[in-house]
């Protein structure tokens, strides 16, 4: 009889890590931008492609950048979330359109609505590799001294919105 | 979950196919290229693709930057491309990477003390199994080779003489 409990107890061990390792996302790369500086950029806007927008604008406030594009599906199921969000008023909200076409970028936000304040307008996608962005949509949480908070990669529900973005915003705006 | 994996299709093969077949067509013993832009100095493409190699694709997960078709990583191919002409040294590029992918884009995870785990983990195991093995076989070693008690020698002598009695 002992001697079956050492390899069962082994056996058991690697079910349960193996186990842990079924509920990880492995699209969930950690972010190594958290608590660094946002990387800089000076990109032309997407409606007016003769104005640009820099990270350096918002200095002093604590806002949210949403990287998006029409071509990006999980984008469509997360677009009333931001909807909302920006409705709220709680967090100044920023759209960067990711290697899109800008027609198409404009077609998307007339037709389902634009919560953001401005959009920017990454054709190339060379803002996005400095932001390590790899799968669209990606939302970051940027802090008054425009330091990179909080990142999240894949679509805002109303969950993460209500149980992270929200409390750090807030915790933030005091700060 | 739903996530747009940037626009990662499966049409590599059917490409793949169609760009053999047309490379065949047009230019009869001309190797097929990949659609990359071409540089025009092979040294520095063979540093771009080796240090590719490398690298994860962020997107494909299981795939190096120089294996992957996804545009994500053709961009990166080209930044990699585009820092090697000026100038750059492959560990500068590495760094780059990391510095907006963090360690996971690296094919080799650098030896850290959150890696030590990960580097050690196999030779452990095979430690742990040669003290198993060492073991078991000393048990039966030990099994195999029984003391004997002074009267089981007797009575073993015994039976030898009496063997050899009947057989004669």
């Amino acid at each position: 009889m002992n001697r079956f409990i050492l390899p069962l107890a082994a056996f058991a061990a690697l079910i349960a890590l193996l186990g842990v390792g079924l509920t990880l996302n492995p699209r969930e790369v950690p972010s190594p931008l958290i608590g660094k500086p946002a990387p800089h950029f000076e990109l032309p806007q997407l409606h007016e492609g003769a104005k640009t927008f820099t990270e350096k604008d918002m200095l002093g406030k604590v806002w949210v950048l949403n990287v998006w594009a029409s071509w990006c599906v999980s984008c469509r199921e997360e677009h009333p979330v931001l909807l909302d969000l920006a409705a709220s008023g709680a967090v100044p909200l920023y759209g960067l359109n990711y290697k899109d076409k800008r027609e198409d970028g404009l077609a998307w936000l007339k037709g389902m609505g634009d919560p953001y304040r401005l959009s920017i307008y990454d054709f190339d996608g060379k803002v996005g590799i400095d932001y390590g962005v790899y799968g669209v949509p990606e939302t970051y949480v940027i802090d008054k001294l425009g330091v990179i908070r909080y990142k999240r990669i894949g679509p805002l529900t109303r969950e993460i919105v209500k149980d992270k973005v929200l409390p750090l915003v807030q915790e933030l705006g005091r700060a | 979950m739903l996530r747009d994996v940037l626009k990662e299709e499966g049409h590599s093969f059917s490409r793949l196919v169609a760009l053999l077949l047309l490379s065949s067509a047009l230019a009869p013993g001309v190797p097929a290229k990949e659609a990359a832009p071409a540089a025009a100095d092979p040294a520095l493409e063979q540093r771009v693709m080796t240090l590719s190699a490398e690298l994860r694709c962020l997107v494909c997960q299981n795939q190096t930057l120089a294996d992957s078709n996804a545009p994500l990583a053709e961009d990166l191919r080209n930044q990699v491309r585009e820092k090697m002409r000026q100038g750059a040294s492959d560990s500068e590029i590495v760094d780059y990477m990391v510095a907006r992918y963090g360690d996971f884009v690296l094919y080799r995870p650098p030896f850290k003390l959150t890696t030590v785990l990960l580097w050690f983990g196999p030779l452990l195991l095979l430690a742990a199994g040669f003290v198993v093995l060492l073991r078991r076989v000393l048990r039966r070693r030990r099994a195999q080779d029984p003391e004997m008690t002074a009267s089981e020698r007797k009575r073993a002598a015994e039976l030898l003489a009496g063997n050899e009695a009947e057989r004669r």
